[in-house]
């Protein structure tokens, strides 16, 4: 029997060649995973030639190979950043020991969770977004939910190879598990309820990777900080992956933003009603859909008080986001201001111990990084000449957890009574009437170079190529 | 009003923040939906359904209530309201910020109450299902273990666990490490993987290693939990048709110097650390015909002494922990009592007469496991006959007056039936048998005895009694001992005593009181779980525990 080559197969910089142990769980697993990713992947286009990015290296010429590639023969690789040998623990009670190259026994059931979970994130968002390709806008945004779904793929792979390289028995049947839940799936759902929604509308799939992704690669920056230096390198190289996916939400809501400029500047009218008509997205729909995605994406960081974010943080499992730029890299006994409510659901200060406000100091910044895409996207609105801007929500606002959890607060952060806030809901949140309206937009375009009506065609296409170019080969 | 912040368990279903209690025909549901911020005291939230005293005191008092409100439920089934979240067990910041007596109290309150469920599986039939549905973890999964099936919801997330010893440094004290040895009969092996590992199991493997009965999908798993427990109920002696009894609130008043019940006083005395129980005999006719006990219900003697006995123990070990000395007497008709004794004993085959019965055994058994000395005091006008002459062979030692020139007014004990069976203690014996350690046949010996009224020098000869001086004698004598035993240091009377109370045989349950208990309740103290670096009290923080290695 010939020898299989596993560096054809799956490319990786992990020395599969040589690590039988390794080529054991996944020669066992990859089958399992194929036949996952035809059952719940991309539904329609497992036969078609998709340009798509693979990584076959981590340096510069190796990470963005371009080629038609039929989906279920991408080659998922797994790759790590390169091992910087000097590296030494960045934060927390280790501060300063060399870091971890094998889990020690005294964290493995705490990395092994944070593992799983972030794992779970990554097949369940294919699964959400597996109807979408039916209405795609154009081929080219085709291409890049598909790019998006094979990276969520690859993704998976890179926390697959950390459980089987690293947990054992213990770790295989993690990997096995994180293929056996679905999203949705009433029996056996994925672990964040957030994941078990579906995403059937191309609105809420900009939206997803806007604000959902930009949480992955806020969690992933955190891991990238880990003593569990495996963990830590393999993250670092999801990240450049990661920024892909932030600007395809990016660009694609601000092409929708450009769309419904267009149609305000023809008709003369910011009336929602006169945008629809024209077939746009009103500016005031997309506002409540930031609205709804923002606040439960703020959820995903966890409660602002944390015991677990005390203790990852302590351990050196899980660090802050760059966090060679903070001074103070233990924490002990520094302490952070938190707003929480007064009995009147009035916003008051409470000084909490640093270590339990993680949660929150990554939070805070997710939120400065949501900004930037808005003050891009408030910018074309103002150099169209209107007045309106794309706002974030307040941190307050439709939490399900923390301390301002299920309170009734407009968007603003002011408290408004139970009534009130069932009143104007639809003016706050996507009503169904919104939602139904987007539903009817959602008709699939797929000659080259043509764009659905709610949306502006991209500034450029992909890695050079033309905005006709044909992405997906559907023809 | 003598006491501040007096903490009773009187609870209503009408105020439940925590437990929600559904009767579906012979089924009853127990909904856990913990109110995050209704604990019982200020400076913790119970989150993840976590639990606290308060909690538990509204279980307790649903139990009751299915017991005696609702005859004709043959099975219970506990659950939780919270998706993906049965229980996580006791909460930990409530742990780390109580006192050790009020941690080793909730225990001991926590553990009766699960027992109370095995007792009445036993008893009277009343069958628990355990539906998790949901991450069941530590105390929660305790809770589970005392029912008499458990079914996981089989989503490949929910586990059971019991992370105490990997996670917080201390035990599973509310049965958790007794059950799974001795109830669930699971391999030590297993047993010592499943406890230290923090994220417990799941699915297939929890019912391989036999931690679980059962596992179910969630869209299933109620409606299997359901088709179960009315499979249980099919075993079950409770009625088909009755209408329950009414439970009204314990009439308890509250005096400067203590507490007072229609069958019950309570007299502090706290400058001496004491406090003399007075249980009361019937003052008149106890009926025995089933139709009128029903109509008398919580008024019938049995059961308003029990409740009121029952109440008393608890407001006595939660509220007054510095009183370690308990002084039991009883006063009355001793005939009343063993008329009582008998109409209970009579009407067995009806349910509620069972539920007296075991609410009767189950408040003698709190007063065993009770970290108090007690010393039963026998005097004129006392009534230790039958079920009453249980509280002298519950107490530590007891002294008996001998009137030698005045024998009309001798006082005298009477060994009844409820001496020789009915009455079994959590070591599966009577009070009789653990006294007499050596003689295998002292039921025949002493039933010989039986109904004989016996004065103090006779009940001294044959062990009834501790010592039974004469009215010289007397005053100084127990003056004495009550001021020596008050004395002497608390915790070595605590240990001593549940030491001696539970001689020769074992079951699981004096395994868990003592053993279990008492490792936990050393590991409550040390260092390691509560110092300053301790896991116990660093849990939350983030800081990692800074164990002192050395094995003791």
């Amino acid at each position: 029997m010939a020898a299989i080559d596993y560096q054809e197969r799956i490319p990786n910089n992990v020395d599969l060649n040589t690590d039988r142990r390794l080529q054991r769980a996944l020669e066992h697993w990859q089958p399992k995973f194929l036949n996952w990713w035809q059952d719940l992947g991309p539904e329609g286009f497992m036969g078609h030639d998709v340009y798509l990015r693979t990584a076959v290296s981590v340096d510069a010429k190796g990470w963005a190979h371009f080629g038609h590639v039929k989906m279920p023969e991408y080659r998922w690789g797994i790759f790590l950043a390169d091992r910087d040998m000097d590296r030494t623990v960045g934060f927390g009670d280790e501060f300063g020991k060399p870091v971890w190259q094998e889990v020690p026994g005294e964290h493995r059931a705490v990395l092994r969770n944070l593992i799983t979970t972030q794992g779970d994130t990554e097949p369940a968002s294919v699964e959400q977004q597996r109807m979408l390709g039916q209405t795609c806008p154009s081929l080219y945004d085709l291409r890049n939910l598909f790019q998006v779904n094979v990276e969520e793929g690859r993704h998976l792979w890179a926390m697959v190879y950390l459980l089987h390289a690293y947990f054992g028995r213990d770790g295989r049947e993690e990997a096995e598990e994180l293929l056996m839940r679905h999203s949705g799936d009433v029996d056996n759902p994925r672990i964040l309820s957030t994941f078990n929604e579906p995403i059937d509308d191309w609105l809420s799939f900009f939206m997803f990777t806007y604000f959902t992704d930009r949480d992955g690669k806020f969690q992933l920056k955190c891991l990238a900080e880990s003593s569990f230096d495996p963990l830590a390198r393999t993250c670092q190289f999801m990240l450049t992956e990661e920024a892909h996916h932030m600007f395809v939400g990016e660009t694609g809501i601000g092409r929708i933003i450009k769309r419904a400029l267009e149609v305000m500047k023809e008709t003369g009218s910011d009336d929602p009603e006169v945008i629809r008509k024209a077939g746009a997205i009103d500016l005031h729909l997309l506002q409540r859909y930031v609205n709804f995605w923002f606040s439960s994406c703020l959820d995903l960081f966890g409660s602002e008080k944390s015991s677990n974010a005390a203790s990852y943080f302590a351990s050196g499992v899980k660090g802050r986001p760059d966090e060679a730029r903070f001074e103070d890299h233990i924490c002990r006994d520094s302490n952070f201001d938190l707003e929480v409510p007064d009995e009147k659901g009035k916003p008051i200060s409470e000084s909490i111990p640093m270590r339990n406000a993680m949660n929150e100091v990554v939070r805070q910044a997710y939120i400065k990084d949501c900004m930037v895409g808005l003050t891009r996207w408030n910018r074309l609105i103002k150099k169209a000449g209107f007045d309106f801007e794309i706002t974030l929500p307040s941190q307050r606002f439709r939490r399900s957890i923390g301390p301002w959890a299920n309170m009734s607060m407009d968007p603003a952060g002011k408290q408004i009574s139970a009534e009130e806030y069932e009143r104007r809901k639809t003016e706050f949140l996507p009503s169904e009437a919104d939602r139904a309206y987007v539903k009817s937009l959602m008709k699939p375009v797929m000659e080259p170079g043509k764009v659905a009506s709610w949306i502006a065609p991209p500034d450029r296409g992909i890695n050079n190529q033309s905005i006709e170019y044909e992405y997906v080969r559907v023809h | 009003m003598a006491y501040e912040n007096l903490i009773t368990y009187d609870r209503d279903p009408e105020s439940y923040k925590h437990w929600s209690l559904d009767v579906d025909g012979e089924i009853a549901t127990l909904t856990l939906t913990v109110d995050e911020d209704g604990g019982i005291r200020p400076g913790y939230q119970l989150k993840l359904n976590s639990y606290d005293l308060g909690v538990d005191m509204e279980l307790h008092d649903a139990l009751q209530r299915v017991r005696f409100e609702h005859p004709s439920v043959k099975s219970v089934i506990l659950t939780s309201g919270l998706d993906r979240m049965f229980c996580a067990g006791a909460n930990i910041y409530m742990l780390g910020t109580s006192t050790h007596g009020w941690k080793v109290n909730f225990c001991k309150f926590t553990n009766e109450t699960r027992n109370s469920m095995e007792d009445s599986s036993k008893h009277s039939g009343l069958k628990f299902v355990a539906g998790c549905n949901g991450v069941t973890a530590g105390g929660g999964y305790e809770m589970a273990l005392a029912c008499d099936e458990i079914f996981l919801i089989d989503d490949r997330s929910s586990a059971v666990s019991l992370p105490e010893v990997p996670l917080l440094g201390v035990l599973p004290g509310t049965g958790g490490l007794t059950r799974l040895t001795d109830k669930r009969k699971m391999r030590r092996d297993l047993a010592d993987v499943f406890c230290t590992s923090t994220e417990g199991v799941r699915g297939q493997r929890a019912k391989e290693w036999r931690l679980v009965d059962h596992i179910a999908p969630k869209q299933v798993f109620m409606e299997k939990v359901r088709e179960r427990a009315a499979e249980l109920a099919k075993e079950s002696k409770r009625p088909d048709q009755a209408e329950g009894v009414k439970m009204t609130p314990v009439k308890r008043d509250v005096r400067d110097d203590g507490y007072s019940y229609p069958n019950v006083d309570v007299k502090l005395d706290a400058d001496g650390r004491t406090v003399t129980i007075t249980v009361k005999a019937p003052t008149e006719k106890v009926p025995s015909d089933i139709d009128t006990i029903l109509k008398q219900g919580m008024d019938w003697w049995p059961l308003a002494m029990a409740r009121e006995l029952d109440d008393a123990i608890l407001i006595l070990r939660t509220n007054h922990e510095e009183v370690g000395l308990w002084l039991l007497k009883t006063e009355g008709d001793a005939a009343r009592v063993l008329e009582a004794d008998a109409a209970v004993l009579k009407n067995l085959d009806n349910w509620f007469v069972t539920e007296v019965m075991g609410m009767m055994r189950r408040t003698f058994a709190r007063l065993d496991v009770t970290s108090r000395s007690m010393f039963a005091v026998i005097d004129e006008g006392s009534c230790f006959a039958g079920s009453l002459l249980e509280l002298a062979l519950s107490a530590d030692r007891s002294y008996m007056l001998d009137l030698p020139d005045d024998e009309e007014n001798a006082p005298a004990i009477i060994l009844g039936d409820m001496n020789f069976g009915p009455l079994e203690e959590v070591n599966g014996l009577t009070r009789l048998q653990t006294r007499y350690p050596a003689e295998d046949d002292i039921h025949d010996q002493l039933k010989k005895r039986q109904g004989e009224p016996l004065v103090g020098p006779v009940a001294e000869e044959i062990g009834l009694v501790t010592f039974a001086p004469d009215d010289l004698d007397w005053d100084d004598e127990l003056r004495i001992a009550i001021e020596e035993r008050a004395s002497l240091s608390p915790d070595a009377l605590t240990g001593m005593e549940a030491n001696l109370r539970f001689g020769g045989h074992e079951t699981m349950l004096t395994k868990v009181f003592g053993r279990l208990s008492a490792w936990q309740n050393w590991i409550f103290i040390r260092p390691n779980a509560v110092g300053e670096k301790g896991a116990l009290k660093l849990f939350g923080t983030g800081s990692k525990a800074d164990f002192d290695w050395k094995r003791v």
